[in-house]
């Protein structure tokens, strides 16, 4: 991105902070109400040993969720991707799990499973393995039909075609599940922290702002908001990157327009 | 006379590369694509199948390869022959470079990558991309995508090259180019060429024998030798393209082309 592209953004964000801190001294708005940006800041200051160590621990849980749903995401992909009868048995109930919210499903994983890092790490992969599996069956089984029958031509075996073929065809998708699951997994981290709440580790940042909402701590609350806004965007920022890396040299999504 | 049953598959002329006799395609789709084609492809010669687009040409050259199977009658192909493709698009793998691409039927006859990579670089050098080898095909032109293309199909040492309209989308200097080059190619290797073009000038350009195929239901209306310098797929002496001679011979393809349209 050109420096001039983040100007503008740049700005706006000033402009509404600057504004949001004017009112808030102008009307005198109590601190437990709403805090400025400024009270936020040093509240995130003060609170930064606390609030890291959240950030960490929820970081901890979503990054590994991703890795999961990126692991098991793809397998599943290929073992569809395999015939046509196992993903039309198999992908409905993949569906299922995926549109049943995980704030209904996060309760009774949290029954069923002792360890609440584990039970939280599957609400979180249960979010975020959807998107990979979707998108990478769809391009597994997007391989250009020309392509197909070359390789058929030349005696290629099932192997060979899935891995000079399919996988490297079915790339660009799977990247594209991987930018949506990396925020998904965050989110699915965060919520079912929230459901175990109080009964938790109790250490996570979702954990955090229930305990800054109770103590009425609530420039700590925003701080901890912050850092979950913080923690999406640096995930997205670094697939992004990753995405771009791997697909300049050939995709068309990562070519620049000429002229 | 009295003429005996012919035996149900008798062995090939030790010079045909490929025998159809009688072959018909229909489609799933009800659609009958061919019938009733007998054609004999000898060692050596370089064959155009010249017709209207949807004659079934494409399926003709698709059944020939063995990527599609004949609903009617038998193909016959001469023992231990390898078959190159050229398609109508470059289909090149967009992620992999030049050379990859160029190896990749060597790749998948399991040979060693040291020789995958010396014959891939000789095949691009032979159709003059040596030195594009670590290009990726979207930083080519489309003539010299259709290029690698080619290379991929001769790495192989094919005795067979079957070229699907690959010219087509291409300029006109461009396709008159690798006109050029194929047919010197053509003539180093002794290889046979089928070539489906909808171009009359370029069939009478390339080839040694032309078949001109007529539509609804696709099948061989007429066929037309092309007695001119050069011929069995040697280059075309400078200025051929110019002469009465190719004019004359166009003329002759032309006709032939337009009585089988109105067969």
């Amino acid at each position: 991105m050109k420096v001039a592209d983040a100007v503008a953004p740049g700005l706006v964000g000033l402009a509404v902070l600057g504004g949001w801190e004017a009112l808030v001294r102008h009307y005198a708005v109590p601190a437990y109400v709403l805090p400025g940006p400024v009270a936020i800041w040093q509240a995130l200051l003060a609170d930064w040993p606390l609030l890291a160590g959240s950030l960490l621990v929820t970081l901890r849980i979503a990054l590994l969720a991703l890795a999961l749903a990126v692991s098991l995401g793809g397998l599943l992909a290929v073992l569809f991707a395999q015939s046509r009868w196992v993903e039309r048995a198999f992908f409905p109930y993949a569906v299922v799990l995926q549109v049943t919210p995980i704030v209904a499903i996060a309760p009774l994983i949290l029954i069923w499973v002792d360890d609440v890092t584990v039970s939280l790490l599957i609400c979180a992969w249960i979010v975020a393995f959807f998107p990979v599996l979707s998108n990478t069956v769809l391009g597994l089984n997007s391989a250009d039909r020309n392509h197909v029958e070359l390789f058929r031509l030349y005696g290629a075996s099932r192997w060979q075609t899935l891995w000079l073929l399919r996988l490297p065809g079915a790339l660009p998708f799977f990247l594209a599940g991987l930018r949506v699951a990396g925020g998904l997994a965050l989110i699915g981290a965060v919520v079912a922290e929230f459901v175990a709440g109080a009964g938790g580790t109790g250490s996570g940042l979702a954990f955090r702002i229930l305990e800054a909402g109770y103590q009425l701590k609530i420039p700590r609350m925003f701080a901890a908001l912050a850092l979950i806004s913080a923690a999406g965007i640096a995930i997205f920022a670094v697939l992004s990157l990753v995405q771009h890396l791997l697909l300049r040299r050939w995709h068309e999504s990562a070519l620049k327009p000429e002229g | 006379m009295h003429f005996p049953p012919p035996a149900p598959s008798p062995p090939l002329a030790p010079t045909t590369l490929v025998a159809l006799d009688g072959v018909g395609k229909r489609f799933a789709s009800g659609t009958q694509a061919l019938a009733g084609v007998d054609l004999r492809i000898g060692e050596g010669e370089f064959l155009a199948i010249l017709g209207p687009s949807g004659c079934g040409k494409s399926t003709l050259l698709r059944l020939i390869a063995g990527l599609a199977e004949p609903s009617e009658g038998v193909i016959r192909r001469a023992a231990a022959r390898q078959v190159g493709f050229v398609f109508q698009d470059p289909t090149l793998l967009p992620w992999s470079d030049a050379i990859t691409n160029v190896r990749l039927p060597l790749r998948l006859a399991g040979f060693e990558r040291e020789e995958q990579e010396a014959r891939a670089a000789q095949a691009l050098a032979a159709v003059g991309l040596a030195g594009f080898e670590r290009a990726y095909p979207r930083e080519l032109s489309g003539g010299m995508r259709m290029r690698v293309s080619l290379a991929r199909a001769l790495v192989t040492r094919p005795s067979l090259l079957l070229m699907d309209e690959p010219f087509a989308a291409l300029d006109e200097l461009t396709r008159h180019r690798l006109n050029d080059d194929l047919l010197g190619l053509a003539a180093g290797s002794g290889m046979t060429v089928v070539f489906v073009t909808h171009s009359v000038f370029e069939s009478v350009y390339l080839a040694s024998r032309i078949i001109v195929m007529a539509a609804r239901p696709g099948r061989i209306a007429a066929e037309m030798p092309v007695d001119a310098p050069g011929e069995n797929g040697a280059p075309r002496p400078p200025g051929f393209r110019t002469s009465a001679e190719y004019a004359g011979l166009c003329r002759e393809a032309t006709e032939a082309l337009e009585w089988a349209m109105t067969q």
